[in-house]
């Protein structure tokens, strides 16, 4: 007993710096956040008494309502392109990779590393107007003038988006995949499954906690994204980042950025909670 | 072993698959350094020459410099401060029962999932508050939050690949807890802490939404791109730079994960 509170004791002593520091880079200032949600802009300075016309604006005005529906709905088709294009990778990796797995897994998640910004500027440096597939193709004269519909889209952001985040789909997946005991395959063999019944009966559903880590730390993060729609979205292509980082930008309304900010986090957050207790439904169902 | 052949079946068209992936996921971005040496103010086909110029052009330049050198002080000092805390907190997760060791696990993670643009506000906001001046001290401080949860999850497979009990030895063996951290636990998870430190060196490195929303007037290199995308003659000078940093990067964190590589394979493989 004397042991085990000690114990608990000497891990947190050695946890305290990283949890200080991380109640410092993210309670605090969440809070704060919350507080200035209530506040009004007044030239450079904020009128601070708490007021919920913020949260008023943002439901009345229309475009608010309207990004943030389609900052969801990109991320979220983002999310399940990725998911369904990473899925076989991280299988074939799990299953079919004997030799050299890690070298396949640091092969897959490199480029991940590597800057946001310039993966971004790579797509639109290949997807541009003048950009690296139009210039080919009418090269070799398959068009003769270049298509307008690659940059400045929602299916251009959609597309980095996938790109960007392909590691992130992959780990868990492969992870979850790894995991699952051979033998249980060889049971379903021996019984009679064949390949695809196999798969279906067996692989992917214990493989699901993976896709469903997967989705979540795709869809999460990406909704929030400012510089993909920047860079390559136009204006069909705007989202709800873009909105958050003007407040704090060339609009200057601080506390409307906040507010834009906590309902964006409150969105992300219902969704999620839906998506795990529909998802734990589904698997309750299944078996 | 008739069971199990079955599994070991080359399957060509997910190898196929396989390939025509790792193609899509390197090509867009391997355009970048192919463009760098192009010799046209164009990013488009037909090449027209191979020339050093872009490149020999950033020599000259006095701000790149400069955003180089202020890229690579965040760099430094982020990484050293992630991995020194990153250490400990690996040790308390791995060594120790923890209560509550999920909900602290889940907490320290979170910079990983939530979108970047509320952390960045979120600091700005408690920066502003405070009075304190946005500069190379605060982006450093936004690094340092981005990059611990790397720093944590890359240590935490070293320390669980080495066994408990030569801890214990020592200890029983009269060490104090100091120097069994000297001289048992930092040799074993030193390439834990190599690793780690490369790779949040490079994050900090490639960083750019913190940097965004924190940075003062002295710019890290991924702002001072940043700012030059609006001019459309300097887009050669861009591709130039974005494949040195590609390159940096690529190679930081290729040894990174080399150095760490049998830490990785223990957890994959004993499961």
């Amino acid at each position: 007993m004397m042991l085990q509170k000690s114990e608990t004791l000497r891990a947190y002593s050695l946890l305290s710096p990283t949890l200080i520091i991380m109640a410092i880079g993210i309670l605090v200032p969440f809070g704060i956040l919350i507080v200035m949600s209530f506040w009004t802009q007044v030239g450079f300075g904020f009128d601070m008494t708490p007021t919920v016309a913020n949260y008023e604006m943002a439901t009345e005005r229309p475009i608010y309502g309207a990004l943030l529906k389609r900052s969801l709905w990109m991320s979220g088709m983002a999310t399940v392109t990725t998911v369904l294009l990473c899925y076989p990778m991280a299988y074939f990796v799990a299953f079919h990779v004997h030799r050299n797995k890690m070298l396949w897994i640091v092969l897959m998640t490199l480029p991940f590393w590597t800057s946001y910004l310039l993966r971004v500027f790579a797509w639109k440096v290949v997807l541009g107007y003048d950009g690296v597939i139009n210039s080919a193709l009418m090269n070799i004269g398959l068009i003769e003038k270049p298509l307008e519909f690659l940059l400045y889209s929602q299916a251009a952001v959609i597309i980095t988006l996938a790109h960007a985040w392909a590691a992130f789909a992959i780990l868990p997946m492969y992870v979850s995949l790894e995991k699952i005991d051979r033998s249980l395959l060889e049971a379903a063999t021996d019984l009679g499954d064949g390949p695809v019944m196999r798969f279906l009966r067996i692989t992917l559903p214990l493989s699901l906690p993976g896709v469903m880590s997967a989705t979540l730390l795709i869809f999460i993060p990406t909704t929030g994204d400012y510089i993909t729609p920047a860079l390559l979205g136009g204006p069909d292509g705007v989202m709800i980042g873009n909105l958050i980082q003007k407040q704090f930008g060339a609009v200057n309304n601080w506390p409307m950025g906040a507010t834009l900010a906590i309902i964006l986090m409150l969105s992300i957050a219902m969704i999620t909670l839906v998506f795990l207790f529909a998802t734990n439904f589904v698997r309750k169902r299944i078996s | 072993m008739k069971s199990g052949t079955y599994i070991k079946q080359v399957n060509r068209p997910l190898q196929f698959y396989a390939v025509l992936f790792l193609i899509v996921l390197y090509v867009p971005v391997l355009f970048l350094p192919l463009f760098s040496f192009n010799d046209s103010i164009y990013v488009k086909f037909p090449l027209k020459g191979f020339t050093f110029q872009w490149y020999i052009e950033l020599l000259d330049r006095e701000p790149v410099w400069a955003a180089l050198m202020n890229s690579i002080k965040v760099g430094v000092t982020t990484s050293v401060i992630a991995t020194g805390f990153g250490v400990f907190a690996a040790k308390a997760i791995t060594r120790y029962s923890l209560p509550g060791r999920g909900p602290v696990v889940g907490f320290i993670m979170l910079p990983l999932v939530v979108p970047g643009i509320i952390f960045g506000v979120a600091l700005l906001v408690l920066l502003s508050q405070l009075g304190i001046r946005l500069s190379l001290y605060t982006v450093t401080a936004g690094h340092i939050i981005v990059c611990l949860p790397f720093a944590i999850a890359t240590m935490i497979p070293r320390f669980e690949g080495f066994d408990k009990s030569v801890e214990e030895a020592s200890a029983d063996l009269g060490e104090n807890a100091w120097w069994t951290f000297w001289r048992i636990t930092f040799p074993m998870v030193f390439p834990g802490i190599l690793a780690s430190l490369l790779l949040t060196f490079t994050v900090s490195f490639d960083e750019f939404i913190m940097a965004f929303f924190l940075s003062g007037s002295d710019a890290t290199l991924p702002m001072y791109i940043w700012g030059q995308l609006r001019f459309p003659q300097a887009f050669p000078s861009i591709l130039a730079m974005a494949s040195i940093i590609l390159a940096i990067s690529f190679i930081l964190v290729f040894l990174g994960q080399w150095i760490n590589r049998d830490a990785h394979s223990n957890t994959f493989e004993s499961k």
